[in-house]
């Protein structure tokens, strides 16, 4: 009569606690505690993740750019983002007598929702999700998807036009960005076989990150420019459109903003994780080997890497233009992943059950066509882009003066 | 009163209201987010049919991509009235046409009386085989309609810059 | 069924709870207005929209560049596309060589169309 709880270790752990001293009608309500308990405990590493992430970024971009980040609030700066949520809290709520009051309002509210949806299947540790369902990378890019509509509300909902037009350039920075990162997904699976993080957890006999590493540089850059960071953060920027789709917000609605954007790094991140570097699993040895960490610090260290990979590229890398971020989705990473799914079929064509050494022949095939398909990629473009686009028949500079 | 009765209840209301919503609201963005209800609301019915993959691929293509390109086709319009248009001289007729389709479905179901089958879950394990084994002429042309759905956007788009 | 009903049932609630969190935030905010800990000060040039300082001249955005709904529209055909690879994918093990030379035969089709869109220079930003 009671659910199933497959696996995982904490419903069991919490369930039978409750279940132990409630009256037998009542299991439902055992189940119902249990989920909760880990709604809330992934609510609460969501939010702190995200004050996390925020206070790394400002030290460590400071520390890129040869100073000191926050530093004052707290040690180290630790409190800076509860003082800022703090000060966002009481500043005055000004609507804009153009703007559409429901709309406005609603989209920062639903703006984290994706955020909270795709991590709910993601496992953080040994046995702990909330939710293991059969479709979960599909689900993942299914909710991502679903975030591009709520930036778009929220441009619309400013009455700015200015607002307007920033939030259609993000929409379509992120709908040309959406293809590359969903096709560099197809080469796990077809490795994997399974929708199932769980499952592609415990597929990876190697980490992913070897076995596919176009599909590793595919989602990676394309995760940043869905995020609207790094070098792909024109749409936001303070020299470009203002600033872009969230001109209008002041106070809490900028904070929930705000707050959606660095919660929607940790997404990116923890999929990474996942699917390219093991999950929970130590990444070095082989599966069922004893470990050394417990689960989930390996998979808190594998997310803060991943973060600090995209601190390190937003702070390295400078901002490109809109034709430019066009182009690369649609001309460079997008050949990419069609490549790399080539690839990656046939290989798993000719291998179906692999051994370790054919592992690693796939490992080492697929560098190399990595790095031969990027490169020859790049020097094609570049080429392509240093070739005259018009036929200009040289003119004679100066007339000779007699 | 199972569970599953109270969520098809809530959901059918749900996709009804949507549509309902689409179609009588006066600012053309809401009614747009009253089809985005609308078709999650059947997701969430394509999940009470036990297929999850189909429910995924709804809120993906539909909800995603479907939805953005109905509000750039709004765009493309004259903003000036954006929020404020509002054309209900043909209720009368939309309203019998909504009607006339409803009886039809009824009197079909009436009349043949389709049989019930149990539910069983129909994994993407018996989606791969049937749709790459059994099916693969039509997923074959399935490509060229979208062929033709790329052709057609490029001559769209290029048809209004005049080149 | 029932425990398939339960995940989903957990999800619409995990929904709830991951639209009121925000929910709340702004709900303390407004308390905090009518503590009076924010202030509430309207005012005309306060309800006006941006526009770098100036006052606004003329009504809303007109020239909406038709770029973006041929992106939206290449979008749609490539997520479809994607939708068909999915389960192509997760099943590639157990399928022949034929499911393989037939997901080829579907991706050069639109691969074709993508490369006539390539050349035709349909990809360039305005």
């Amino acid at each position: 009569m009671g659910p199933v709880l497959a696996d995982n270790s904490i419903y069991r752990d919490v369930y039978s606690f409750f279940v132990g001293f409630m009256p037998h009608q009542l299991w439902w309500l055992a189940y119902l505690i249990a989920g909760l308990t880990i709604m809330v405990l992934l609510a609460n590493a969501v939010l702190l993740n995200t004050a996390v992430f925020q206070w790394m970024e400002r030290r460590l971009l400071g520390r890129f750019q040869v100073r000191f980040g926050p530093n004052r609030v707290g040690p180290f700066g630790l409190l800076q983002p509860f003082a800022d949520l703090l000060k966002l809290l009481l500043k005055e709520d000004i609507v804009p007598e153009a703007a559409d009051r429901f709309l406005f309002t609603l989209a920062p509210a639903v703006m984290a929702a994706p955020v909270f949806l795709v991590l709910a299947v993601v496992p953080f540790g040994k046995n702990s999700y909330l939710l293991d369902l059969n479709i979960g990378l599909l689900y993942i890019i299914a909710v991502g998807t679903l975030s591009t509509m709520v930036l778009f509300l929220a441009g619309w909902g400013s009455g700015n036009r200015y607002a307007l037009f920033g939030a259609t350039r993000a929409v379509a920075q992120l709908i040309s960005y959406e293809v590359p990162m969903v096709l560099s997904l197809v080469g796990v699976l077809l490795l994997a076989g399974s929708l199932s993080l769980v499952q592609i957890v415990e597929a990876q006999r190697l980490p992913f990150l070897l076995l596919q590493p176009l599909g590793f540089f595919i989602f990676a850059v394309a995760s940043i420019a869905e995020m609207n960071r790094g070098p792909f953060d024109l749409v936001e920027a303070e020299s470009e459109i203002v600033a872009g789709y969230h001109t209008e917000y002041s106070g809490i609605r900028f904070g929930l903003l705000q707050l959606g954007e660095y919660a929607a790094a940790s997404v990116p991140a923890a999929v990474i994780a996942t699917v390219f570097l093991r999950g929970w699993a130590n990444p070095f040895v082989p599966l069922g080997w004893p470990d050394v960490l417990p689960s989930h610090l390996w998979f808190f260290l594998k997310v803060f890497l991943v973060l600090f990979l995209f601190i390190w590229v937003r702070a390295t890398v400078p901002r490109l233009r809109i034709d430019q971020v066009m182009g690369f989705a649609w001309k460079f990473l997008l050949p990419l992943a069609l490549v790399n799914i080539f690839v990656t079929a046939i290989e798993v064509q000719l291998w179906r059950q692999p051994t370790t050494a054919q592992l690693w022949a796939m490992v080492l095939v697929n560098w190399v066509v990595a790095a031969v398909a990027v490169g020859g990629l790049s020097r094609a473009m570049e080429r392509h882009r240093r070739r005259p686009t018009a036929s200009v028949a040289p003119v004679p500079i100066s007339v000779e003066v007699r | 009163m199972t569970p599953s009765l109270i969520a098809l209840a809530f959901l059918a209301a749900l996709a009804l209201g949507g549509g309902l919503g689409v179609v009588i609201s006066r600012n053309v963005v809401y009614a747009a987010l009253f089809l985005l209800v609308s078709l999650g609301a059947v997701a969430g019915l394509y999940l009470l049919l036990l297929t999850e993959f189909l429910a995924l691929v709804q809120v993906l293509i539909y909800g995603g991509a479907v939805v953005i390109v109905i509000v750039f086709a709004l765009m493309l319009t004259r903003l000036q009235d954006f929020a404020k248009t509002r054309d209900h001289h043909q209720w009368p007729l939309g309203l019998a046409a909504a009607l006339a389709v409803l009886g039809l479905l009824a009197a079909t179901f009436v009349v043949f009386q389709p049989a019930v089958h149990p539910l069983q879950s129909t994994g993407i394990q018996e989606l791969g085989n049937e749709l790459f084994v059994r099916w693969a002429l039509p997923f074959e042309i399935a490509s060229l309609v979208l062929l033709v759905a790329l052709i057609g956007a490029l001559i769209i788009s290029r048809a209004d810059r005049g080149e | 069924m029932e425990d398939y009903l339960r995940q989903y049932g957990l999800l619409f609630l995990f929904t709830g709870v991951a639209i009121g969190i925000p929910a709340s935030m702004l709900l303390v905010s407004r308390m905090a207005q009518l503590a009076r800990m924010r202030p509430h000060k309207p005012s005309p040039v306060k309800a006006q929209l941006y526009e770098c300082g100036m006052e606004t001249i003329g009504g809303r955005w007109n020239q909406f560049n038709i770029r973006y709904y041929f992106y939206a529209l290449l979008f749609l055909v490539f997520d479809v596309e994607a939708v068909f690879l999915y389960p192509w994918a997760v099943h590639f093990k157990k399928l022949g060589l034929f499911a393989l030379v037939e997901m080829f035969v579907f991706l050069a089709i639109l691969v074709i169309g993508f490369v006539y869109a390539w050349r035709k220079r349909a990809l360039e930003w305005r």
